[in-house]
């Protein structure tokens, strides 16, 4: 090859290259959205990415959150970071913040003036650290929701139960005609499950002095035995051959009327949509277990791993501000089943569910934070594996399990 | 090869032995001034081995009363009762197919392919496998009901008491044929000249087996041992295919606990790794000393 061809050569790809960095920035982003209402809302995310111009490399990490959290970690630590990805605001990120791994976002968050128009101000709040914003947080979800399934109650010839105790009081009747009152299923939802009976026998303000403040009185006192022995009923309800091993396969036995009732998130109502059941008619929702509505503010976030290409950084600002423009926002909450960040956003499509949320979204007051916004993984894993012990075994009391529940928030670094 | 020898292995293990006395948390970290400042003593020890998950056992101050008994549960116990059940039975099931292999059977070729076919089988194939298998709703118990004898009960990975004998059955399934591949190489190893020798001598077969091939095949069976001890101690894949541990944290294993804290309080993970480095130079160490002891 002569060297004038060779300059031609470098040159032409040279200019190929300029030209691909004007163009379309691929963004790997990560998240563990698999499920069918899941995914579709993230398709909402991609065709908005894609329409702003770059390109959206989608990285679903099939599982849970607990399966893909160590992979995301692990990527981002490796130096093989991805352009964005999901993870739970909260304590989760602040070490990887501390060790300057995730992006400053501030300045996108002052142009599109976040402080105002995202609701509630904790949100925003969990992903700001010394002052600076790190994450952009897209959705809010809420966990306390009872889900009851009408049409088994009254062939049963009981009302349908609104609240935890009557679902309790109605358990035997259902028992008689072999209908499991609850349904459970293993892993992470039995601590969802532990934390809306919290919330809801215990209170919101014990709830928030134990986790938070770490007051051990009340952690040992009567409010928590009262939380302990409602688990002990739990476990009664559902031995540990009863328990399934997903969350939509527990939902599915409500749906088909062979539990009464299932404790789970908000995204639960996808799988009553799907199933073409009717809110308040067929099924109903009932916040903080219908005993004290209440709902936390976790929320899912996408944090910008630092990369070392200025193309991509760029893309990666503009692609924080995509996801909480007005549109962007009604078109992803709708198909997630959660309630969007913004209070502008017109929503007339929502189901009675939703706007049961946004009816308490409202009264922040009976908003509080989520458990990763007040204690750190480590005592929470702790806590999970506590509660998934004592749900399997009955040769533990109540009191030995609460004895062990205040040692871990009496150990649990402030 | 030296220097990968002394980096990558040596100094992964140190790493991970030195920073198991310090409290970081989800990043690592590797400088000698970041292990002072987080140094924190057997503080991660201590908190494992007061963990109900790792490790709970009764308390020893309370022997001699009626109801106590020696009978440990966590991840650290199951490990050992999958362990030694494994091995012991996995040596013995695979010693005794190999001696059925050396009977000159016909279809030799394809009996050895259908024992050692599990093996190439992965454990999370084999454990979901046998999940199903196990699975009191839709597995043996219930088609065994299905046909009839309605009484039968089969539920063992729904037991917090059998859970881990489960697991054990399906390690066998999986592991046996392998040791039957090592041990028929350790048979056919023997001098005929030895067998000849015995018949003339009139032992009978089976006492040969035992008092004269067995001894002979002191080195194989020392690295057979070791091959299928070590995958014991390291059992992961097959939990958490089966019952992830479940129910409750009954199936709990070493690996599990360690790699669910790996993101979220390493210096916990790195403990409990020492305690399984620790278990694994129980093993190894005899064996080095014996392979390569003597000739020094």
């Amino acid at each position: 090859m002569g060297i004038k061809k060779f300059a031609l050569g470098l040159a032409l790809s040279a200019s190929l290259f300029a030209v691909g960095a004007a163009k379309a920035t691929d963004l790997e982003v990560t998240h563990w959205w698999t499920s069918g209402g899941e995914a579709a809302a993230v398709a909402e995310f991609a065709k908005a990415v894609n329409a702003s111009g770059d390109k959206w490399v989608d990285g679903a990490i099939a599982g849970s959150g607990s399966v893909a959290r160590p992979i995301i970690i692990s990527r981002i630590l490796g130096g093989n970071p991805m352009a964005a990805t999901q993870l739970n605001p909260g304590k989760d990120a602040d070490d990887l913040i501390k060790a300057g791994l995730l992006e400053d976002i501030t300045d996108v968050a002052t142009a599109g003036d976040w402080a105002h128009i995202l609701r509630p101000a904790s949100q925003l709040a969990s992903c700001t650290v010394d002052g600076k914003v790190y994450c952009v947080p897209v959705n809010l979800h809420s966990g306390q929701w009872m889900w009851t399934n009408r049409k088994v109650y009254e062939d049963a010839g009981l009302k349908p139960p609104q609240n935890w105790n009557e679902m309790v009081a109605a358990a035997p009747a259902l028992q008689a005609k072999g209908i499991q009152p609850l349904s459970l299923s293993q892993g992470w939802p039995v601590g969802l499950l532990v934390n809306d009976v919290v919330v809801a026998l215990a209170g919101v303000d014990n709830f928030v002095k134990v986790y938070k403040d770490r007051d051990l009185a009340i952690a040992g006192g009567p409010e928590f035995a009262k939380v302990y022995q409602a688990l002990d009923t739990v476990r009664k309800f559902v031995p540990a051959d009863k328990m399934v091993p997903q969350w939509n396969e527990a939902i599915g036995l409500v749906i088909q009327g062979k539990a009464g009732a299932n404790i789970m998130g908000d995204w639960a109502g996808g799988e009553f949509q799907v199933a073409k059941m009717v809110a308040g008619k067929d099924y109903d929702c009932l916040p903080g277990l219908g005993v004290t509505p209440v709902l936390d503010t976790g929320g899912d976030v996408f944090y910008f791993p630092k990369n070392k290409d200025p193309a991509v950084t760029a893309a990666q600002k503009k692609m924080a501000a995509t996801l909480v423009t007005k549109e962007v926002q009604v078109a992803f909450n709708l198909k997630k089943g959660s309630l969007p960040m913004r209070a502008d956003v017109d929503l007339s499509a929502a189901n009675d569910c939703m706007k049961k949320g946004l009816a308490i979204l409202d009264h922040s007051k009976a908003v509080f934070p989520g458990t990763i916004q007040m204690i750190d993984r480590d005592s929470l894993n702790q806590i999970d594996d506590l509660n998934t012990a004592f749900m399997a075994d009955p040769t533990m009391t109540a009191a030995a399990a609460q004895a062990k529940f205040v040692d871990i928030i009496k150990k649990a670094p402030k | 090869m030296m220097l990968i020898v002394l980096g990558v292995f040596v100094g992964g293990t140190a790493w991970t032995v030195l920073f198991s006395f310090t409290n970081i948390k989800i990043v690592p970290i590797f400088t000698p001034s970041e292990w002072i400042n987080g140094f924190v003593g057997t503080a991660n020890y201590d908190r494992l081995f007061h963990t109900d998950r790792w490790m709970e056992c009764p308390a020893l101050s309370h022997i001699g009363q009626a109801d106590w008994q020696l009978q440990c549960r966590g991840a650290l116990p199951n490990v050992v009762t999958y362990a030694v059940l494994s091995i012991i039975l996995s040596i013995s099931i695979g010693f005794l197919l190999a001696v059925f292999m050396d009977q000159k059977v016909r279809l030799e070729g394809m009996f050895r392919t259908i024992y050692l076919y599990p093996f190439a089988l992965s454990f999370i194939v084999t454990g979901h496998v046998w999940a199903w298998i196990l699975s009191p709703e839709y597995g043996l118990q219930g088609s065994i009901r299905q046909l009839g004898w309605t009484s039968f009960s089969f539920g063992w990975i729904a037991d917090r008491q059998m859970v881990m004998y489960a697991i054990v059955i399906a390690g066998i399934w999986q592991g046996s044929g392998f040791v039957m591949a090592l041990m028929l190489a350790g048979l056919r190893g023997i001098d005929d000249e030895i067998w000849k020798a015995a018949k003339i001598d009139g032992i009978s077969t089976w006492r040969t087996y035992l008092q004269i091939v067995l001894p002979m095949m002191k080195p194989v069976m020392v690295t057979t041992f070791v091959i299928v001890s070590s995958g014991a101690v390291r059992i992961y894949d097959l939990v958490v295919a089966i019952t992830d541990g479940g129910p409750g944290i009954s199936s709990d294993v070493p690996t599990r606990y360690i790699y669910q804290n790996f993101s979220a309080n390493l210096g916990q993970s790195l403990a409990a790794s020492t305690c399984m480095l620790v278990a694994m130079a129980f093993i190894l160490i005899p064996w080095i000393r014996m392979e390569f002891g003597k000739k020094g």
